[in-house]
């Protein structure tokens, strides 16, 4: 899967997860938990839908790289390489 | 029993403040626990001045009261004298702009310092203090700040443009909204905090309080009905402390690092002011939820006394100890767990890992304090709450009509019942006197939770007597939900119920019946998600939607919450005739 299938995948399941929130007006760079205001039973959900869709199983000791949004994608793009 | 019973070293013992239950149960009186603060003259009594002032008239100024560790490692430490005098500011800040005795001060924050010096700082005027979760939306915000009759909110920039600025015309009582990252640029019709905190003298005489004039708001949740407003005193502070030095063995050389946020009631009574006043330090982080950043805190902080909840012990444990080798946590002493019960797994595994157990100990908002506990002194049954507290008579009822009567026969489940009259005992539901009188019966508090009493004295949590959820240490009304998902125009009913969860206890679902002419597809359930979080904010708003046709309903149209679950779960449906409309 290319990089951009892979920035897709990301957005769509941050989408499912915070459907309220427009992901164009969130900085790439900051916590996804304040950027989208979402909690930690999130974030959890967001993993596991990550795995299952793109079948990267994240370690829970991994889990503060995929905190931001372009933080990840980079994850991602590097696991699946 | 399934469990083997977690004894106790001798060391532990020793150094317990609590060395011999029995004994301290019979010795106990909450008029010598009284005896432990210093009051103010003619028989007045402040939270504030007992958590911060009182250290410093003893001399103990200098001391470490609070470190702030922020999200971007930034450290801001405050000792007793320089908490002292930032309160005094507040409390100042408050009274220039006509916030005085009574007038309610509400909280809409993360764990920033503001919030530690706003709490502390409306006391000592002698306002109430009503912190909010950051992780509310604007409906279950606006429904607290209405019932409280808000006069005062503090809040961030961000917090007030997302979740407050768009609904402010709903709380038309609201005087003032302090913004403490104004930056000298507050929005409009807004002030900045930290402008006004320069301007105001750092010296305050503590407004005259009394033993029974209200000092702090919760809001808890119960099936039906708005959030219920707990009203808790000043007189709270002496079972704040005392049960801190019990339940937490908390000394005044302790370390103390308590994980809960002050949007709730852990994290306002054991996360300011029951270590405060016992002179001990506390460890306040800003960020969320993160294992290596926590045992890093708590190796480098040198923590000695850990209150976590069983929703972060679990994430710890999927994580594994393997990780804590390579974290020095000689210093930490204790560990105690409040929240939901924590499954005797998790018990065996601290005992495992860190060479100690968590101690589990049970309360609620309505409680004010720890009200059953495990103890430094005492062996762990693992999966159980411990035992009552010295001055607390805990009790397993049945309901008999219009009365509750004491069922004393070891391991029957009942109704966890408590005999009023500990200080901190909530003391009305804000205007909702029927509801609070509902709470009691034979003079016993109901606390809705199931329970039973083994025959060591041991109690164990069963479940919920109502329909209220327990998300991650939460209580939520599913009325709430409900309501918020009812103002959606393709929802023609709704049930909220809580749904096992291996990490939170439970999360939130939403059964959905439909209006004619809406498809229940992927599309409309994301927008019902995205509606209820814009409402309610991600604490509250469900995690999981699902369509129904019809739910099922008694002959008087009431919607079965308890059938759905059951079938949720595969139990029996038990009592099932008064089912009238079948769920499909």
């Amino acid at each position: 899967m290319s990089q951009v299938d892979i920035d897709q995948v990301v957005r769509e399941e941050l989408g499912n997860i915070a459907p309220d929130m427009d992901l164009d007006d969130i900085d790439p760079q900051g916590d996804l938990r304040e950027e989208l205001d979402i909690d930690s039973m999130d974030f959890l959900n967001f993993v596991t839908a990550l795995h299952q869709r793109l079948g990267v199983a994240a370690p829970e000791l991994d889990y503060p790289k995929l905190m931001t949004m372009d933080g990840a994608i980079a994850y991602l793009k590097e696991k699946r390489a | 029993m399934p469990w083997e019973p977690i004894e106790k070293r001798r060391s532990d013992v020793e150094r317990a403040n609590l060395r011999d239950y029995d004994e301290a149960v019979q010795s106990f009186s909450w008029d010598k626990a009284r005896l432990l603060l210093d009051g103010l003259p003619d028989g007045a009594l402040n939270i504030a001045h007992e958590a911060v002032d009182r250290h410093v008239a003893h001399g103990s100024g200098d001391k470490l009261a609070l470190r702030w560790l922020g999200r971007d490692g930034h450290v801001e430490d405050f000792s007793y004298d320089r908490l002292r005098r930032e309160t005094n500011r507040f409390a100042n800040v408050l009274r220039s702009l006509g916030i005085g005795k009574g007038n309610r001060v509400y909280s809409l924050l993360g764990r920033l310092p503001a919030l530690y010096i706003s709490v502390l700082g409306s006391l000592k005027n002698g306002s109430v203090f009503c912190p909010m979760f950051s992780a509310f939306g604007p409906e279950p915000i606006v429904s607290r700040m209405t019932i409280g009759e808000a006069d005062v909110l503090v809040t961030t920039a961000t917090l007030y443009k997302r979740k407050f600025a768009a609904v402010r015309d709903q709380v038309p009582g609201l005087r003032h909204v302090l913004i403490v990252d104004a930056d000298g640029n507050p929005p409009e019709g807004t002030l900045d905090f930290t402008a006004l905190m320069q301007e105001a003298s750092d010296e305050f005489d503590i407004e005259r309080t009394d033993l029974q004039d209200m000092a702090l708001l919760h809001f808890t949740s119960g099936t039906t009905g708005k959030p219920k407003g707990a009203v808790h005193v000043h007189e709270a502070v002496v079972a704040h402390q005392v049960t801190g030095k019990f339940a937490l063995d908390l000394h005044q050389d302790d370390i103390f690092w308590c994980t809960a946020d002050p949007g709730w009631v852990t994290g306002t009574s054991y996360g300011i002011i029951s270590p405060l006043t016992i002179g001990a330090t506390l460890i306040v982080d800003q960020a969320e939820f993160d294992a290596e950043r926590w045992y890093s805190i708590l190796r480098d902080q040198k923590v000695t006394v850990w209150y976590t909840a069983p929703t972060a012990i679990r994430m710890l444990m999927k994580i594994g100890g393997e990780i804590l080798k390579q974290y020095d946590l000689s210093a930490l002493r204790f560990m105690a767990s409040v929240g939901e019960p924590l499954n005797p797994e998790a018990v065996v595994w601290s005992q495992t890992v860190f060479g100690r157990p968590f101690h589990d100990n049970w309360w609620q908002t309505e409680t004010g304090g720890i009200m059953i506990a495990n103890y430094a002194a005492m062996d762990v049954v693992p999966g159980s709450m411990g035992k009552p507290l010295p001055g607390i008579d805990a009790g397993i009822v049945e309901h008999t009509g219009d009365g509750a009567r004491e069922i004393t026969r070891p391991g029957t489940i009942g109704e966890l019942a408590l005999r009023p009259g500990w200080p901190s005992m909530m003391r009305a539901y804000l205007h909702e006197e029927a509801r609070y009188r509902k709470c009691f019966r034979d003079g016993w508090y109901l606390t809705g939770d199931l329970a039973l009493r083994d025959a060591g004295g041991y109690f164990w949590f069963v479940g919920r007597a109502d329909d209220v959820i327990k998300s991650a240490g939460h209580l939520i009304g599913p009325f709430e939900v409900e309501s918020a998902l009812m103002e959606h125009e393709a929802v023609a009913e709704v049930a909220v119920i809580g749904i096992p969860d291996e990490i939170a206890g439970e999360v939130v679902k939403a059964y959905v019946g439909l209006k004619a002419g809406y498809r229940p597809d992927d599309d409309l359930a994301k927008e019902l998600l995205g509606h209820a979080r814009k409402r309610l904010g991600p604490a509250v708003a469900p995690k999981q939607i699902a369509f129904r046709e019809n739910l099922p309903k008694t002959r008087s149209g009431k919607i079965m919450r308890r059938l759905l679950k059951a079938r949720e779960l595969g139990l029996p449906e038990g009592d099932i005739s008064t089912l009238e409309s079948e769920e499909r």
